[in-house]
């Protein structure tokens, strides 16, 4: 293959990684931009903590190659570890540590003295907001709390490469984010950052690139843009005032957007899919179906333009939906 | 405590975006630690997980008071006429015998901690590879000093008299240390090979009663059938219990203490590389 670039954060080919009969990754391939966001989207058990894991020098691949800032994951292990950084899915800070003691400790690793690893801990505390649980033990820490301990102890020596694995699972509205916010500043002062993420909101909301990855493929990559244009714009939710009316609405819905439409459970509700965003959008086709449905004497009361879902994109992507995996694989 | 984090998240200050930039652009990143400064830094957490939970140093003070109790008083009126007798031969011995059982829960906090998400972390840090298991060893080290000082002045009290002095007692329990640290290689590369916590307890149990019963730290080989005697004078801890009683008898039993260092030496080079490979492929 190619000598691998070295403005390419990440460079994967054929990546494999196996457990037992089972191909937790299986073949991927990614290119991941220095500088920028990089999401890779799946559900549980699509392969995404393994691929993590093998980029962080944590697995040996079983066939492929990686390289991270061109050095290769299995024979330049050192040189990568020097400029990455892991945030797992499990907070990988010590929970029987106090707050301030983990900083300490990674910090004393990463080459600080005492002195400086002290200083250093203080302030990354103070600006995420822990100063006052600095002195208490991680195991009494709230999940925000726990995450945020975790990222801070990640840019203890800002790194060049941070991966974040499902940052937010678990986290609260509130709390996840304050999480983004945090992987916005890393990122605008230049590191790159691989997150993983079963929500495609959270994808939206930081990535520039994204690859969708299931059953350790990757089955869709690239901009937000793209993505969303193959999977269709998402959909609309329409209440109507009359339940009796619905039908009719159904109908002019059908014949405006030429998507399916479902009959929610609530009798005044009403879903219609939208198609792929052409130069109208999908705001330009909800405008002309609302004026449609006003002009079949249909009174509307609510109305909500809804972003396509990770189940859609799964399904349009797919075939299947995101929870018919039969097994999940455990890494 | 741990009531309060569920209001906790509500109140967390945001995060200063200002800060946090100047703190990512500051400062150049520091040359790597040393081997020794990495090693020492993961001891030091261990040490710090003692003073979290003190409760652990449970098996190195009385688990080892039980031990010098009970086998002074069991035996010593049958083997050597009173236990006051007795103490003077067993002490060293039962010393050697605790320290090497102590030495098998290493392999049970490592089984227990290799699972948790810190480790992830460790494992991604530039820093020598063999630090986190030599900082366990040496957080070990420091546990099984405690348990010999805790023996030893049980023993005093029960009457032990070491003819070796401060300087004998001192140097046979340096060696009794240090043995100990070499030989709990055994116990990472179960605590890494074996799948539960159980499991390690149970290979643990196999391997360390026969290999400390079956030595001369009760009674004098002699009067073993000789397939037996042919084991127990080869044993590392006959060897290990034979050099630590001659130093605090006051002597300089060279070849035992040369036979204890040997071992202790191949403990080292056997165990330490196979569990470096364990936790490198883990």
């Amino acid at each position: 293959m190619s000598r691998p670039t070295a403005d390419l954060a990440i460079e994967t080919a054929g990546l494999v990684k196996t457990f037992g009969a089972t191909r937790a990754v299986d073949g991927v391939d990614l290119a991941v931009p220095a500088g920028t966001v990089y999401g890779v989207l799946g559900p549980n058990g699509a392969g995404k903590t393994t691929t993590v894991k093998m980029l962080a020098t944590l697995l040996r691949p079983d066939g492929g190659q990686a390289h991270v800032f061109g050095r290769d994951v299995v024979h330049e292990a050192d040189e990568v570890r020097g400029r990455v950084s892991l945030t797992g899915q499990y907070a990988s800070v010590d929970e029987d540590l106090t707050g301030m003691e983990n900083m300490i400790l990674l910090g004393r690793l990463l080459g600080h003295s005492k002195k400086g690893a002290r200083a250093r801990g203080e302030r990354l505390l103070e600006a995420f907001g822990l100063s006052d649980a600095a002195g208490r033990q991680v195991k009494h820490y709230s999940g925000g709390m726990r995450r945020r301990l975790d990222i801070a102890a990640s840019i203890l020596n800002t790194p060049d490469l941070l991966f974040l694995d499902e940052p937010t699972t678990g986290l609260d509205p509130r709390s996840r984010n304050q999480v983004w916010d945090i992987v916005r500043a890393v990122v605008a002062q230049g590191t790159t950052v691989l997150l993983t993420t079963q929500y495609l909101d959270e994808a939206d909301q930081l990535a520039s690139r994204i690859a969708v990855i299931d059953r350790g493929k990757v089955i869709a990559e690239g901009t937000k843009g793209e993505l969303k244009a193959s999977v269709g714009a998402g959909s609309v939710h329409l209440r109507l005032r009359d339940p009796a009316q619905r039908p009719l609405a159904a109908d002019v819905l059908r014949r405006v957007l030429g998507a399916s439409v479902q009959e929610e459970p609530d009798p005044v509700a009403v879903t219609a899919r939208l198609g792929a965003a052409g130069a109208e959008g999908a705001a330009g086709q909800a405008a002309r179906a609302l004026s449609e449905l006003a002009v079949a004497g249909v009174t509307v009361d609510n109305f909500a333009l809804g972003q396509p879902s990770l189940d859609e994109v799964f399904l349009a992507l797919t075939g299947h939906d995101t929870h018919d995996d039969s097994e999940e694989v455990a890494a | 405590m741990s009531t309060a984090t569920t209001t906790e998240t509500k109140d967390l200050a945001p995060v200063s975006a200002e800060s946090l930039a100047a703190l990512l652009v500051g400062g150049a990143r520091p040359p790597r630690p040393s081997a020794v400064s990495a090693s020492l830094t993961f001891g030091w957490r261990a040490v710090l997980k003692i003073k979290h939970v003190p409760e652990q140093l449970f098996d190195v003070t009385a688990f080892p008071i039980m031990m010098v109790l009970m086998y002074t008083y069991l035996f010593g009126g049958a083997l050597a006429g009173s236990p006051t007798e007795y103490i003077q031969f067993l002490l060293p011995g039962i010393l050697v015998m605790s320290v090497v059982m102590i030495t098998m829960y290493t392999g049970v906090s490592v089984n227990t901690d290799i699972e948790k998400g810190v480790f992830d972390r460790f494992r991604s840090l530039p820093v020598w590879r063999p630090a986190p298991m030599v900082g366990y060893l040496l957080g070990d080290a420091l546990r099984y000093t405690v348990a010999s000082v805790v023996m030893l002045t049980v023993g005093l009290i029960l009457g032990y008299r070491p003819d070796g002095g401060a300087g004998g007692v001192l140097a046979g329990i340096a060696l009794l240390v240090l043995f100990a640290f070499a030989f709990s290689w055994i116990w990472t590369m179960f605590g890494l090979l074996l799948r539960t916590e159980k499991s390690v307890m149970g290979v643990s149990m196999m391997v360390i009663f026969p290999l400390t019963f079956l030595s001369n730290v009760f009674v004098d080989p002699r009067t073993m059938p000789g397939w037996l005697q042919a084991f127990v004078n080869n044993s590392p801890v006959t060897h290990l219990a034979s050099a630590v009683r001659g130093l605090m008898d006051g002597d300089w039993p060279a070849d035992e203490i040369a036979w204890s260092l040997g071992w202790a030496a191949l403990f080292v080079l056997v165990f330490g590389p196979v569990t470096m490979r364990l936790y490198n492929r883990k």
